[in-house]
């Protein structure tokens, strides 16, 4: 018998929530609107009922403040889970999450650990133009001294907060909002670790290396190209700091051929971390030069067909594949 | 506001200390002064680097308001923290020997001058970006909130936070949620070279702290008494209402605002006529005057205080450099 059940990533969140704030009373949730309003994605519906307005704490419109009281609380003994709505206002915060939460434990010669949990809602594709449509990960993952999660399947959703709850240190986690009504199987699980990339989709003739919101997209062209007879191996790499270097090089040793996609920007972004990963551990695996799919060089568009077509698409990566055997 | 750039009078009238509670009080400015002027000798030489920003003019806020606080309170301060370190109960030894890099520090070496940290005394930094402390401290105090404790935060800053963000963001939250946090502003007159009433639409920092609901005061910064008092008034009030409590202490920086600073933008006038309301010295003259402290005694205490002095150099020089195969550590808890 199978104890699977099928949810939403949205339930996922929620759940995982539920279950951290009931099982520790140190567990408190703060951000904009998470408490009356119930969560601007309704990750937070019910709770300040179930567990009263001292540990739903609805903030002003203050990132920098109420992530820095967060830090603080941290600090002072608490387990916080701060909700910042979107990446996008992240950078009101990025003072107190860089120079702050990521630099106390070293800079004070080992004497503070902030145990703070921060999650925020990243990415595009839902027509929110240019100020609400980032995804800057890849920066946030630039950094010691925090951990980037970035759960894309369900049970990752479900399973990765406590983890990065129990951490000691700060954890940042990015939900893409395009999988929020993501429905699918949660397998009867304990749980799952914070520390290593995964393979989704087994192949042998490349490895589709990508994260977060472009899953289901480097998933839906490896089913393309089956039918093309090229079998993908899709690799979620999930944490991005501290990355999972052998699990990259594991699949490339294993394909020959690599294609990273990411939301981020091409110039600067993740995928060119992971390829340079590549080139330093793996390079003479290859039958073919790296190839990545990544947000074209334009602030994303409002206007629907601009902005399919500025973001990674099943069909971006499966030209991209195609011209690593042309 | 109208910005008066000279001193007010000096501090006069009775100290209202005993003997023993008055000669510590002085003990404590004269270390902070003492320690920080070997500290410039030695940047000079090349043994401190970096930035260093001296406290001196400016030691009773720290000594009168640190000694107003109990063990279990928690302190935020800023890149200006020598002082409060010291006083809060740092040993100078440890101390010098983080301003020399070494691994004896209180940091080991990876802080320095600006990032002073100690848990035992809770001390939270040692924070150098201007506000970057206010917000921790809000946090600080909603965590012994939620977790019923008695502890104050007591939350130091410049004026020149006053600008930022921050300042506004975490006043606010504080208020808001009815917060214990003691937010001691160091009012010098100067955010690095601009003076206040070039930074500040609203230069009253009282009716400024006052818009967000909270009570707020004003003390003279160099009258180490008056310090005291008011930071005793504020801390009852905490004590009274659980909600935070605004001071503003006036005082002056006698030194550049860094060891890089040529001091372009206020007169030399200005200057001197602050040192003659030097904290330690109108202190020192009033104790005198009410037979509370004779010369032999203050000679003895500013002798300790250089002989703590010379033992926190040796103790810095003879200490060691933290191995760079261990740089690594501690980026994260495990």
């Amino acid at each position: 018998m199978s104890l699977s059940r099928r949810l939403t990533y949205r339930e996922a969140v929620r759940e995982a929530m539920q279950e951290a704030l009931r099982a520790d009373p140190r567990v408190f949730l703060m951000g904009e609107d998470v408490g009356r309003y119930g969560g601007t994605y309704a990750f937070s519906k019910g709770f300040l009922d179930e567990f009263g307005p001292e540990r739903i704490r609805d903030t002003p419109l203050s990132e920098l403040g109420f992530v820095g009281t967060g830090i603080g609380a941290a600090l002072g003994g608490l387990r916080p889970i701060v909700e910042v709505m979107t990446v996008n206002f992240s950078l009101l915060a990025l003072d107190q999450i860089v120079n702050t939460a990521a630099l106390l434990r070293h800079m004070s010669g080992g004497q503070f650990s902030v145990p703070l949990v921060i999650r925020m809602a990243t990415g595009a594709g839902r027509q929110l133009a240019a100020q609400h449509s980032h995804s800057l990960e890849g920066w946030y993952a630039h950094i010691p001294g925090i951990k980037v999660l970035t759960p894309a399947t369900i049970e990752d959703a479900r399973h990765m907060l406590w983890p990065a709850l129990a951490d000691p240190d700060p954890v940042v986690i990015f939900e893409h909002a395009g999988l929020f009504n993501m429905e699918g199987e949660l397998p009867d699980i304990d749980g799952v670790d914070i520390t290593t990339a995964k393979v989704r989709r087994a192949g042998r003739d490349v490895a589709l290396i990508t994260y977060g919101g472009c899953l289901p997209k480097a998933l839906a062209a490896a089913e393309t190209l089956a039918t093309e007879g090229i079998e993908a191996e899709v690799l979620d790499l999930r944490v991005l700091r501290p990355l999972d270097t052998a699990g990259i090089v594991a699949a490339v040793a294993k394909c020959h051929r690599a294609v990273v996609i990411d939301e981020n920007w091409k110039s600067g972004g993740f995928a060119a971390e992971v390829m340079a990963r590549i080139m330093e551990h793996a390079f003479y695996e290859l039958d073919a030069p790296v190839a990545r799919v990544c947000s074209e060089e334009v602030p994303i568009p409002y206007a629907k067909h601009l902005e399919e077509a500025a973001l990674p698409q099943p069909e971006k990566i499966v030209a991209a594949v195609k011209g690593l055997f042309a | 506001m109208a910005i008066e750039h000279r001193p007010p009078p000096p501090p006069s009238g009775p100290v209202p200390w005993d003997k023993d509670f008055a000669l510590k009080m002085l003990a404590d400015m004269l270390r902070i002064r003492r320690m920080e002027e070997k500290c410039a000798e030695a940047y000079g030489e090349g043994k401190i680097r970096g930035f260093l920003h001296l406290y001196i003019g400016e030691e009773a806020v720290a000594v009168g308001a640190l000694a107003a606080l109990r063990p279990e309170d928690n302190v935020v301060a800023t890149y200006r923290e020598h002082g409060h370190a010291l006083v809060r109960g740092l040993s100078m030894n440890a101390i010098m020997a983080e301003m020399y890099g070494k691994q004896e520090g209180c940091c080991r070496g990876r802080g320095g001058s600006m990032h002073l940290f100690d848990a035992a005394t809770r001390l939270y930094g040692g924070n150098a970006i201007v506000g970057g402390g206010l917000p921790l401290a809000t946090g600080l105090a909603l965590a012994a909130k939620m977790q019923r404790e008695e502890r104050v935060t007591a939350c130091f800053f410049g004026d020149g936070a006053v600008a930022e963000g921050a300042f506004h963001e975490a006043m606010n939250l504080a208020a808001l949620w009815k917060l214990p946090v003691l937010f001691c502003c160091e009012n010098n007159l100067y955010g690095m070279g601009t003076a206040i009433e070039r930074a500040e639409a609203q230069t009253d920092l009282v009716a400024k702290a006052a818009a967000y609901g909270m009570p707020a005061l004003r003390c003279d910064g160099m009258d180490i008494v008056a310090v005291h008092d008011t930071t005793l008034a504020a801390l009852a009030q905490i004590h009274e209402t659980g909600g935070p409590v605004f001071v503003e202490y006036q005082t002056y920086r006698f030194r550049a605002h860094s060891m890089f600073d040529a001091e372009l933008y206020r007169d030399k006038d200005e200057v001197e006529a602050w040192k003659t309301r030097g904290p330690i010295h109108t202190f020192t003259a009033r104790l005198k005057a009410e037979g509370k402290l004779t010369e032999d005694e203050f000679l003895a205490l500013d002798a300790a205080a250089q002989r703590e002095v010379e033992a926190a150099v040796a103790f810095a020089e003879a200490g060691t450099w933290e191995p760079v195969e261990t740089m690594l550590g501690d980026v994260y808890t495990s």
